[in-house]
């Protein structure tokens, strides 16, 4: 048993705030946990996560725009000789290979947001033009010049047979 | 470094001065016991109350064609979200049982009497816009009970004469509950717990003037008080871990023992559910309004349930300091007086048949007379005590009363 010298110790009254300071601060993190999560995104928004997108009726050498988790992603039916001209091409600044940007060379899926500052391009010959700040971007969504820092991104999709993919899974 | 900070700081406001003035070094009686946690207590479940209505509002949508769905959504696909909105419906009936043990103590301890009088008044007020903020509140969610509640308490105002009509409209802005009388409930019902949070100050600076009453019964000499820190802190954090106990074992073991049933049907203008109740914090008011067999008298009875307790600092005419602690009469009539509050609640509880509405009346009588005898009760028992002879620590602070004059 503690004598009452040490009972009236200011260490053992430190240590006390100590551990009440301790086990409040770790209530009020675990009280707060549940508030921050709520203004995560709820379960039917994440049930947006995935788009199917049927690419038959897109004609040879255009793009269509569907929409996944609220973002543009664009799917072009690229022509032969294009998804050759970017396979030889090794990029801009951000360099990559178009093999592995497009699982099939016909095929390039994209979103549609501008690596700057979030911006939809728009299509062009060559690839896309951003309006907003003047980033190019070639037929294989890869910056080329302006002031974007990376390419545009490849999102998670996958095949099923060959007239539809499933954004949003591997 | 942090010191450097705290002292430029406090050379352009002072901050030190006022967290000591106030807070560490405030000057309390060294006898409060736990019946003087309840205010703090209901400063926590006001900052609970805030706090988790914030984050409701960010998923919340205050039109008829999406209320009721998005209390579902909030329910079932936001994260937390029935947590939150449990916390929140518990909350509100939390925030009443602690408010209403506070008023109790206030009766029992006649902490409203002099020099407390605005401390007192401050109180009801706040009292006044919780029950707004719970009412408004309420309707929110859309159910049948929101409905029919708001339908009846506004039509309320039609008791007015010549102009009620008129008002129940332009309270509504529509010719029933509609879409327009949601949409300001829900920015009125926002907007209250911050004029509730500064009215929580003013009872404060109040409070911190005339200093907290104490359960002796005598005013306690300054030197004999103790400072607030750690001696209430720590008295008041252990109040607030009893609560917290009690609170979230109702919210997580019986989170809808405050929502009726029949709140979770939508609302339907056109069929009222068969027996309307209001919420439990409102029922002795409710017995009240239908104990008196006529329109207006009843919503002005209703009304005077509360405000009539603003002038019992001056219906309590005894000279004998203090509340019930040197007062036998006083003390057995509190009980009476919280006896028939309970009485009431039960019968507003139940639809108004056979001997149920004598009841209530009865009680009703007993609720004004209550107040109503207070000076008269008050004065009898004075000089029936002083016949039978003061203890002696009361009559030194009467001929200390008599002999300084008001000191």
């Amino acid at each position: 048993m503690s004598d009452s010298k040490s009972l009236d110790s200011p260490d053992r009254r430190n240590f006390l705030e100590m551990a009440t300071g301790a086990v409040g601060a770790a209530g009020v993190a675990a009280a707060a946990w549940p508030f921050v999560q709520s203004m995560n995104p709820s379960s039917d928004v994440l049930a947006k996560g995935i788009t199917e997108a049927d690419l038959a009726p897109i004609p040879l050498g255009e793009s269509h725009t569907v929409a996944w988790q609220g973002k543009p992603v664009f799917i072009v039916h690229r022509k032969p000789e294009v998804a050759a001209a970017m396979q030889a091409s090794p990029g801009g600044k951000d360099p990559e290979p178009d093999q592995k940007r497009a699982k099939k060379p016909e095929w390039l899926v994209v979103v549609g947001v501008c690596t700057h500052l979030g911006c939809v391009p728009s299509r062009t010959e060559e690839g896309w033009l951003c309006p907003c700040h003047g980033s190019v971007y070639d037929n294989s969504g890869r910056i080329i010049q302006g002031p974007a820092p990376a390419n545009l991104e490849v999102p998670l999709y996958h095949f099923v047979g060959n007239d539809k993919i499933v954004i949003g899974e591997a | 470094m942090i010191n450097r900070i705290i002292g430029w700081v406090d050379q352009r406001f002072p901050i030190t001065a006022i967290i000591k003035h106030e807070a560490t070094e405030y000057p309390v009686a060294p006898n409060l016991n736990y019946w003087w946690n309840f205010g703090s207590l209901a400063g926590v479940v006001l900052v609970l109350q805030i706090v988790t209505g914030i984050f409701l509002a960010m998923h919340y949508k205050a039109d008829v064609t999406l209320a009721f769905d998005s209390i579902q959504h909030i329910m079932r696909s936001v994260n937390y979200g029935w947590l939150i909105r449990y916390i929140h419906a518990t909350g509100a009936s939390a925030f009443f049982a602690v408010i209403y043990i506070h008023i109790s103590r206030t009766l029992y301890y006649g902490s409203y009497r002099g020099p407390r009088e605005l401390l007192w008044w401050t109180g009801l007020l706040l009292l006044l816009l919780v029950m707004g903020a719970a009412f408004m509140g309420y309707l929110l969610p859309w159910g049948q009970m929101s409905f029919w509640g708001a339908q009846v308490i506004t039509n309320l105002f039609g008791a007015i004469p010549l102009v009620g009509g008129h008002i129940v409209v332009l309270l509504r802005g529509d010719f029933s509950v509609g879409d327009p009388t949601l949409t300001r409930f829900f920015a009125l019902h926002y907007l209250i717990p911050f004029i509730i949070a500064g009215a929580v100050v003013i009872h404060l600076v109040a409070l911190h003037t005339v200093k907290s009453s104490n359960p002796s019964g005598l005013p306690i000499a300054d030197k004999d008080n103790i400072p607030f820190h750690p001696y209430y802190t720590s008295k008041d954090l252990f109040g607030v871990g009893v609560f917290l106990i009690i609170f979230c074992s109702f919210v997580f073991f019986v989170p809808d023992a405050f929502i009726e049933p029949d709140n979770n049907i939508p609302a339907n203008p056109m069929q009222t559910p068969p027996h309307i109740v209001p919420e439990w914090y409102f029922l002795p008011f409710y017995a009240i309004l239908r104990s008196i067999p006529d329109k207006l008298l009843g919503v002005v009875g209703m009304g005077l349930g509360i405000v009539i307790l603003a002038a019992l600092p001056y219906l309590d005419r005894s000279k004998i300091p203090g509340g019930s602690r040197y007062r036998p009469i006083f003390k057995a009539l509190f009980f009476v007086f919280i006896a028939d509050a309970f009485v009431l609640g039960y019968v507003g509880a139940h639809p108004p048949e056979g001997p149920m509405v004598l009841i209530g009346r009865i009680a009703t009588v007993i609720y004004f007379g209550y107040i109503v005898s207070m000076p008269f009760v008050s004065k009898w028992e004075e000089s029936w005590l002083r016949k039978r002879g003061l203890p002696a620590p009361v009559q030194k602070y009467l001929d200390e009363q008599a002999a300084g004059g008001t000191k």
